[in-house]
């Protein structure tokens, strides 16, 4: 940051932007502060927290929610190794299909899940098979873009020695290829099953299964002891996902490294 | 089933009277654009703002700075940030600030601020200390000794992440309008509510190309701030 002129009309044009930004967006000190009195008033009220005498059922669309997340994770997982391949350069030297694959999957990833949710309850009905597509879709497009990455970076030689065996192209990427890289992919997918354990949380609102629904409800009626209990539980349920993928990383990645 | 209903958002396009097709394909251009510069303000402001509490934040979060039972409870606080779902957030600000885009902008800026927190405090650890000790021997506050002695190292990086962050907030922000918290997703959701197959392509065409324009844009100025880091 040496650059004289350049850093002070960085600053005035970015806080020119977001003084233009709050304006557009009436923030003015009343309605914060009545937000703000309104907001205490809710946390006040969510105390203390209450299952509502629903417990199971809340129980019930947690799990579902988390299983929608395993499910999404997997299915992505299992589209996204073909398409990676596709999308590497050293394994089909392809310039113009490998630069339409990375496009391809840059497609993907530009919309949010939310969207493909919508876009999935309207297409094959509302219910947790939408939400599963949904997470599936741009996951698809995120795990392609690391896999492919991760086996640009695999090493050429063990490809060439089971090429020089007398192996076809085939075989070579399957013992060669591979290999190197699944403890990489594998961790890359738990790290996608963590975020699918928090996007699949919130689908629920526009109708693709899961504690959405039973979330969303309950902040349009009012019953905020009801909201703090939910909010908890996915935020039980993400810390429990998190501690296991960690676990489960370390104990995949230890013996390669 | 689902492929007529994506075969049904495509667009009629014939060459012979292509620019009036295209007219009538993108016949709500005028507003989306606006909505989509809305969408972004509302990214833009919730990076900033969540930025700022997450650069405050940052420092008694950083181990190597702060004693450990401030650390401790700060870090708790920020994965409390993090955790709960923005769409969550944006539904209860939307409850007690009103509709629009400022709930959604804050719901972005309380999300920001945890996630930003930690990469920051982060970056701040990996700060070499001499320069701080440097600040502290010439009579420096713990406040002039984070801003002299340690800010500086960590800039690039605080920097990078906040860019990396801004194209993650556009497309929250994207959705953001289906729980009525302002930007293009109200229209979105619309259209597929009320079935306006070819809006739903539109919108989302104009989504992809804007949030593909800002990670250009910020994958160059990241670029800018690493390199110069580097030299």
């Amino acid at each position: 940051m040496r650059i004289p002129f350049i850093t002070p009309v960085i600053f005035i044009v970015g806080a020119l932007l977001l003084g233009a930004g709050l304006w557009r967006m009436d923030a003015s000190a009343e309605r914060i502060w009545l937000g703000l009195t309104k907001l205490g008033w809710l946390v006040a009220l969510m105390w203390p927290p209450s299952a509502g005498g629903v417990f199971w059922e809340l129980l019930k669309s947690l799990l579902e929610s988390l299983a929608m997340a395993f499910l999404g994770t997997l299915l992505a997982a299992i589209i996204a190794v073909p398409l990676a391949l596709l999308g590497a350069g050293n394994v089909i030297g392809n310039v113009m299909l490998r630069f339409s694959a990375r496009r391809f999957y840059d497609g993907l990833r530009g919309i949010d899940t939310l969207i493909w949710a919508l876009i999935f309850v309207a297409a094959v009905g509302m219910g947790p098979f939408a939400g599963i597509l949904a997470l599936a879709v741009p996951d698809i497009g995120v795990l392609a873009k690391l896999f492919s990455e991760a086996l640009e970076g695999a090493d050429r030689r063990q490809v060439e020695a089971v090429r020089a065996a007398g192996a076809n192209r085939v075989l070579a990427v399957r013992i060669g290829l591979l290999p190197q890289v699944s403890p990489v992919m594998l961790s890359q997918i738990l790290y996608t099953l963590e975020s699918n354990a928090r996007s699949s949380t919130v689908l629920g609102i526009v109708g693709a299964g899961g504690i959405g629904l039973a979330l969303s409800d309950r902040i349009r009626i009012n019953n905020w002891d009801e909201v703090a209990f939910i909010i908890l539980l996915i935020l039980g349920m993400v810390a429990c996902i998190d501690l296991a993928s960690r676990k489960l990383r370390l104990k995949l990645i230890r013996p390669a490294s | 089933m689902a492929g007529a209903y994506i075969a049904g958002t495509l667009p009629s396009l014939r060459l012979d009277h292509l620019s009036g097709d295209l007219a009538h394909w993108m016949w709500g251009l005028a507003d989306w654009l606006e909505l989509l510069a809305d969408t972004i303000l509302i990214a833009y402001v919730g990076t900033v703002l969540g930025g700022l509490i997450a650069l405050l934040l940052s420092f008694p979060a950083a181990a190597t700075l702060a004693p450990t039972w401030i650390v401790m409870p700060v870090r708790r606080f920020l994965e409390l940030l993090r955790t709960i779902p923005t769409l969550v957030l944006a539904l209860i600000f939307v409850y007690a600030f009103g509709l629009g885009a400022f709930a959604g902008m804050l719901a972005i800026a309380v999300h920001t601020a945890g996630a930003l927190g930690k990469l920051f405090a982060e970056e701040h650890e990996n700060a070499s200390l001499a320069q701080m000790e440097a600040v502290r021997a010439a009579g420096g506050t713990w406040a002039a000794q984070m801003r002299f002695g340690i800010f500086p190292q960590s800039l690039p990086g605080i920097l990078s992440y906040g860019l990396l962050r801004f194209e993650i907030n556009v497309r929250e922000a994207s959705v953001l309008g289906i729980v009525g918290a302002g930007g293009i997703g109200e229209e979105l959701y619309l259209a597929v509510r009320q079935f306006e197959y070819q809006d739903i392509s539109a919108i989302l065409l104009l989504i992809l190309a804007t949030v593909a324009a800002i990670d250009l844009l910020c994958g160059r100025l990241r670029h800018i701030v690493l390199g110069k880091a580097g030299a």
